[in-house]
């Protein structure tokens, strides 16, 4: 099953800053393992652009869609066998120490 | 169970019979059809057919292989008329003739049809679910409690309860929820949320407008989690905690309604069967856990025949220790009134001050009660009163604040007795 994980900042993260575990670590191990597929870092939210359009205009903005304290700062997808395994490879990120990780499954539009 | 015949005896025997057998058969169909409302689906029309002919043509010989039988059937017809994939009505074939006898495939060993209803109990209170849905869905799928009943408790309409319960079966569905018991490290982390979902619905048995039968539920599925899980102290724990409260129900309240605590509770209208039940449990259970040693103080209490002849010291020091395992404000209040009894109010009250210290127990009713009554043993009745007072304003239900008004004049009149002398 196919997961996207994104990759989010808190603002509350761990106080405990002991054996923080190591991105490159990380994604090798899963690599490895081919429970990821691809991920990527984003650059930061001051660089983003938000695209809408509304009857036939085309309205362009400055930021993210939505200003808010936590923001997406990157993404993996994964390939696992159910969600708790999504779960232990969520825990072994750094990020879900010093910030959170959503998992979403992707839609299936055949059921 | 609130929706179901309880007329003759037979009827009674027989439903008991069914709803028994009921995990099992959905938790198995669950495996094998991979679709939660129709495994769901078929049980319940197995189990109201059972509830309708058991009655009168009495229980068959083996009833949890006569469920199976109908309910796969069921299941069967359905999947046939959808015409699905010819892969899962060969399964479920194959299914059917092995669990023709004892509902339980000829070729697989006790402990695989065992691990399908633990299987069933850990998903519906997987952690990925909310704690209401792990709730409401584990009435629902392992103790067959009509949606009715379930949105009642939770104060919302039938309607919604359907909704809530179809989105949580989607999530299980959509999010990849393995039907699975989580091994190793994920058992031991994952164990004290399914006790933690049955301690609520067992307190949901108790509290205002609660159903009842939710406390009886909660202590058929701790039974239940017990007979699978032998080696975890904590599933036993619960259990006779659960079973030490129940054993009180019908003691709990005066003829008017009125809560009474432990002290002025008719100790003869205790459940003595379910309290030797409990200590049967806990018999060499040690005092690790928090459910454990929760269980050793309900013990203490369920044994004394009296409230003065209580072991008290026993009790502190059971809550020493839980106040190390949880150091929760309610913890540290209960604490407080236990070395109270124990060593003298100017302890407890000297206790209960530092648990209050952090001002979390400010909005707390049952703090101010406590302070209360150990003022009232340190002989000054007027404060005493007066505290006893300002507990009642505070407290939400109609009982629990006459009972506090009542204490308050008591100690009105003994400030009076005391002054006329």
């Amino acid at each position: 099953m196919k997961y996207m994980m994104f990759v989010c900042t808190d603002t509350e993260p761990d106080t405990d800053k002991e054996n923080v575990p190591d991105i490159d670590v990380w994604v090798e191990e899963n690599d490895a393992k081919g429970r990821r597929l691809q991920g990527m870092a984003l650059a930061p939210t001051s660089t983003a652009t938000t695209v809408r359009v509304r009857n036939g205009e085309l309205l362009v903005s400055d930021g993210p869609f939505a200003e808010t304290q936590e923001v997406i700062v990157g993404f993996d997808l994964l390939e696992c066998a159910d969600l708790d395994e999504a779960i232990e490879v969520a825990r072994a990120h750094p990020m879900a120490r010093e910030g959170r990780l959503e998992l979403r499954p992707f839609a299936d539009f055949e059921q | 169970m609130t929706s179901r015949p309880d007329g003759s005896p037979a009827e009674a025997a027989a439903a008991a019979t069914a709803v028994d057998a009921y995990p099992r058969i959905v938790a198995a169909l669950i495996r094998v059809i991979g679709d939660w409302t129709l495994a769901e689906d078929c049980a319940q029309e197995a189990l109201a057919l059972a509830l309708q002919r058991w009655p009168v043509n009495g229980v068959p010989d083996n009833p949890g292989g006569w469920l199976m039988t109908v309910a796969r059937n069921r299941a069967i017809d359905t999947l046939r008329r959808a015409s699905v994939e010819r892969r899962k009505l060969r399964e479920l074939a194959v299914f059917a003739l092995t669990t023709e006898d004892g509902g339980a495939p000829a070729s697989q060993a006790e402990d695989t049809i065992v691990d399908d209803r633990l299987r069933l109990i850990f998903t519906c209170c997987h952690p990925a679910l909310s704690m209401e849905a792990r709730v409401a869905l584990t009435l629902r799928t392992i103790c067959a409690v009509p949606t009715a009943d379930i949105a009642r408790v939770f104060l919302v309409s039938e309607s919604t309860m359907t909704r809530r319960l179809t989105r949580a079966k989607a999530k299980i569905a959509g999010a990849g929820i393995p039907y699975r018991v989580p091994t190793g490290r994920a058992l031991a982390e994952r164990l004290p949320g399914v006790l933690a979902v049955l301690y609520l619905l067992f307190t949901r048995g108790y509290t205002a407008g609660g159903e009842p039968a939710f406390a009886e539920e909660a202590i058929r599925l701790a039974r239940l989690l017990r007979l699978l899980m032998p080696r975890e102290p904590e599933v036993a724990g619960l259990l006779a905690l659960f079973l030490f409260h129940h054993s009180r129900r019908d003691a709990r309240r005066d003829a008017e309604g009125n809560l009474l605590s432990l002290a002025k509770q008719d100790r003869s209208l205790w459940d003595h069967a379910a309290i030797a039940d409990g200590l049967d449990i806990l018999a060499g259970l040690g005092q690790d856990g928090p459910y454990a040693l929760q269980a050793h103080i309900a013990a203490r209490h369920a044994t004394a025949e009296s409230a003065s002849g209580t072991d008290w010291p026993a009790i502190a020091r059971c809550y020493d220790r839980l106040a190390r395992l949880q150091p929760t404000p309610v913890v540290e209040l209960n604490r407080a009134v236990a070395h109270g009894y124990a060593y003298g109010p100017a302890t407890g009250l000297d206790l209960l001050a530092r648990a209050r210290s952090g001002g979390a127990l400010d909005d707390y009713p049952l703090a101010v009660a406590a302070e209360a009554d150990l003022t009232a043993r340190d002989g000054d009745h007027a404060r005493a009163a007066s505290l006893f007072r300002r507990a009642a304003t505070a407290v939400h239900s109609e009982p629990e604040r006459r009972a506090l008004l009542d204490r308050a004049d008591e100690e009105d009149d003994k400030h009076a007795a005391n002054g006329s002398h």
